[in-house]
């Protein structure tokens, strides 16, 4: 082995099998993702008696079948990547559906460990197994585990190496009887496909007559390209299954899934599995806690509340942190704009760089708490109650129980963000459904989004600000489903995704579990999201900077200046003007600049909706985050700069002007909340799903905000003012 | 009689005759494990009756009733 070997971990979701490989290899875990697909590839590298070990954390899958992601995924590593031995790690609580994925693992060959895991569960539930029976009946070693507290971890990695050690690379694949019509088919297949050497390079022949068999897409579609028996194959596995079909009345997957399980039940019942008690007499916490939890009246009311004060928890704890780093960013700032001397230099570093950086870090601690929660709620089981309870009503929406998380975090209860919104997407295991949720998320009214509301409504609506306001989230709510619906009956069609779930044991999460599942999350969003951000806020300054006023106007402004200075009016009043002077300025310069070009530019097209440009510059800069939106609107309105946070004066310019009406402010409500993501949601969407998608977002949401806002603007115009 | 799984009441026990699904979700059953002669019962039902929980080879699982409709079963007597 040349002192090194490659372990690969895997077992079906909620076999203990992440706590197990944290245990493993504690801190020192590489993250990545495969190639293409937002499943999570982890690694760690652990020093076992002078050999190096690498561990692969397989995706959790209840099979080798081609149904998910995680089981394609978890397939391709194991023929391409060819590590050493598997663990697979199994729940002794429940054996035999858990043996479903190692017996699918001997008939692939490959050398296997098995870990009993949870043992202190199952004698706790008076489940007594017979490890050293079941060892010689699988023919491999059995280690029992307790990966909460890491006890039997040494023992298996020990094991692990021996035999890997032993069956030297060599696979053995099991061979089962699947009755005579199919073992006929079967050995028939086997036949063709040893004689041509048909994919045996990857997988035994066995099989992948059995792939065949099963229908399995991938297998099928790779065989069409090989060419080769392929023909054959499909005709034999076409005439077994009409066969079949007459005299069993069944299909040959079906029966395949019959002869494992068969397999199984008569293993264990070779006195390898035993009850002390029978079902009834065995007090089960978690079907206790269901009666409540899920409960036809108390489950919907605990499941708001838990939500409710997660959200609450998150906001507010998140803000003491996100505090400290708005400081540590505004003394950047500050020390930046001393040490640099002013001019384009000490714009780019302070306004583009410090700024632009700053406000996406500033999401950091809210990504962080929110994934500390949400990583709890998932380790202990919640999180499938709270799909189970809502797919009901989010599937008339061609949605899934699962998305009525990352609407929330996004601010369905008012004042979320997208961002963590769309990063909870990835609970979906569902690509469709997921999409759907993915693109209808950020239309709900994050916490950016407020000021703007808060605004406008001071100026216009001032009589009824709450009503207003839950208006807003209803509105949100309702676009959000309707156009998940849109997308899931025409560009994302397609049947909903089976909801045939597991509702894991209630379980306490290990602490380690949960920091290093947050630690991973909030990592990612840094590194990633960082560079290409970092990128986009220099862009976005450039806009609203270059081309700078021309020479002339530039000078009339100076000479402006030095006529007051030099004026025989008091001090403060000098200021005073000069200040004005400074504003009309800054005013002016945006006008000139690319951004307010474009304004200027989208102004016959968003009069349509009431904006003109001075709006199109404010919203250009939305793009940004939607924080900007009010303090571009204090540039164009040349009040300087407008704290977002207290914008009075700004809401009465506003009021007083003469272009801006109740319609105007309707229709700008409706566009802020619809139209594009801010550039941090989309970058990661597009981590998320793919930047086609990412874009395609970006386009429609606009269009659909532009289009009611115009809807807004002409009939509120009729009857609003 | 043949009945379908979504007849089952809360807290009945049933052992399945055959499923009817075939493709992607009779595959997902199927790896689940539910497969002929497994036998189930109805632990409960979300708020709004769908999905429902079923218990089965010591393991919860959850599927609406539409899928519940690809099951075929028999109804096992109570034991009193």
């Amino acid at each position: 082995m040349n002192g090194t070997a490659t372990i690969a971990l895997a077992g079906n979701p909620n076999s203990g099998k992440t706590t197990l490989f944290n245990a493993i290899t504690g801190a020192r875990q590489r993250v990545g993702n495969y190639p293409g697909i937002t499943v999570e590839r982890k690694e760690g590298t652990i020093n076992l008696d002078d050999v190096k070990i690498n561990v692969v954390d397989l995706p959790g899958c209840y099979s080798l079948s081609a149904y998910s992601q995680e089981e394609l995924v978890a397939r391709k590593v194991l023929v391409d990547e060819r590590p050493d031995i598997v663990v697979d790690i199994v729940d002794a609580t429940r054996l035999e559906r858990h043996l479903y994925l190692a017996v699918q693992f001997f008939e692939l060959g490959i050398p296997v460990v098995l870990a009993l895991n949870m043992m202190d569960e199952a004698g706790k539930q008076g489940v007594r197994i017979d490890s050293a029976r079941l060892s010689s009946l699988l023919n491999c070693p059995v280690v029992e585990t307790v990966a909460r507290s890491g006890l039997g971890k040494q023992e298996l990695m020990r094991k692990a190496l021996d035999h890997a050690k032993q069956r030297g690379g060599i696979w053995e694949p099991l061979k089962i009887s699947y009755g005579p019509d199919l073992d006929v088919a079967l050995d028939h297949m086997v036949e063709k496909i040893e004689a041509a050497r048909f994919m045996t390079n990857r997988y035994p022949a066995r099989w992948v007559a059995l792939k065949y068999l099963e229908a399995d897409a991938e297998v099928l579609a790779s065989g069409r390209t090989l060419g080769g028996p392929a023909q054959e194959l499909e005709v034999i596995v076409q005439r077994t299954r009409e066969h079949i079909q007459k005299t069993l009345n069944t299909v040959p997957e079906a029966l395949i899934a019959d002869y494992r399980y068969g397999l199984i039940n008569s293993i264990l019942r070779q006195n390898v599995l035993s009850h002390e008690r029978t079902q009834e007499e065995r007090i089960d916490v978690s079907a206790k806690l269901d009666s409540i939890l899920t409960n036809r009246l108390l489950g919907p009311a605990i499941m708001f509340g838990v939500l409710y004060a997660m959200f609450q928890v998150t906001f507010t704890v998140g803000e003491i942190p996100m505090g400290w780093l708005e400081s540590l960013f505004g003394w950047l700032g500050e020390t930046a704009t001393a040490i640099i001397p002013e001019g384009l230099v000490q714009s780019l570093v302070v306004s583009g760089i410090i700024d632009g950086v700053g406000g996406v870090m500033g999401f950091v601690p809210l990504i962080g708490i929110m994934f500390l929660m949400i990583s709890f709620l998932e380790d202990s089981g919640y999180m499938a109650r709270v799909a189970y309870m809502l797919d009901r009503i989010l599937r008339i929406f061609g949605l899934h129980g699962c998305s009525a998380m990352p609407f929330i975090v996004s601010g369905g209860i008012m004042g979320g963000c997208a961002v963590p919104g769309v990063m909870a997407t990835r609970t979906l295991r569902s690509p469709k459904e997921k999409l759907a949720t993915l693109i209808t998320a950020p239309f709900m009214p994050c916490g950016a989004k407020l000021p703007v509301f808060l605004l406008l409504i001071a100026a216009f609506f001032s009589e009824n600000e709450a009503q207003i306001m839950f208006l807003i989230t209803l509105f949100a709510w309702t676009m959000a489903l309707l156009v998940s619906k849109l997308l899931r009956s025409t560009i994302i069609k397609g049947d909903p995704t089976p909801f045939i779930m597991e509702l894991p044991p209630y379980r306490l999460p290990t602490l380690q579990g949960v920091l290093i599942h947050s630690w991973e999350r909030v990592w990612q969003y840094i590194r990633k999201a960082g560079t290409v951000i970092l990128a986009v806020s220099v862009l976005l300054w450039a806009a609203m900077t270059f081309p700078g006023l021309p020479e002339e106007a530039a000078s009339k402004f100076a000479a402006d200046r030095q006529a007051i200075a030099a004026s025989a009016i008091d001090q403060e009043q000098q200021q005073a003007l000069i200040v004005e002077i400074d504003n009309l300025e800054a005013q002016a310069t945006l006008k000139h600049s690319v951004a307010g070009r474009i304004g200027s530019f989208f102004e016959p097209v968003s009069q349509w909706a009431g904006f003109d440009w001075r709006t199109n510059i404010a919203l250009v800069g939305g793009f940004a985050a939607k924080e900007v939106i009010v303090s571009t609107f204090g540039t164009a309105y040349s009040l300087g700069e407008v704290d977002p946070e207290d914008s009075s004066s700004l809401s009465s310019r506003i009021a007083a002007d003469p272009a801006w009406n109740k319609a105007t402010a309707l229709a700008l409500i409706v566009f802020v909340l619809l139209y594009a993501p801010c550039f941090v949601t989309v970058v990661t969407m597009a981590k998320e799903s793919s930047w086609r998608w990412a874009l395609f977002s970006t386009c429609f949401n606009t269009a659909l905000g532009f289009g009611l806002a115009v809807v807004a603007y002409q009939v509120g115009s009729l009857f609003l003012v | 009689m043949q009945k379908s799984l979504r007849t089952l009441g809360v807290h009945e026990k049933a052992r399945i005759t055959s499923i009817t699904a075939c493709g992607e979700m009779g595959r997902r059953l199927r790896d689940m494990g539910l497969v002929t002669g497994t036998e189930v019962e109805v632990v409960g039902r979300a708020p709004l009756k769908d999905p429902v929980a079923l218990r089965l080879r010591d393991f919860t699982l959850t599927l609406r009733n539409n899928e519940a409709d690809c099951i075929m079963i028999e109804k096992m007597e109570e034991k009193s």
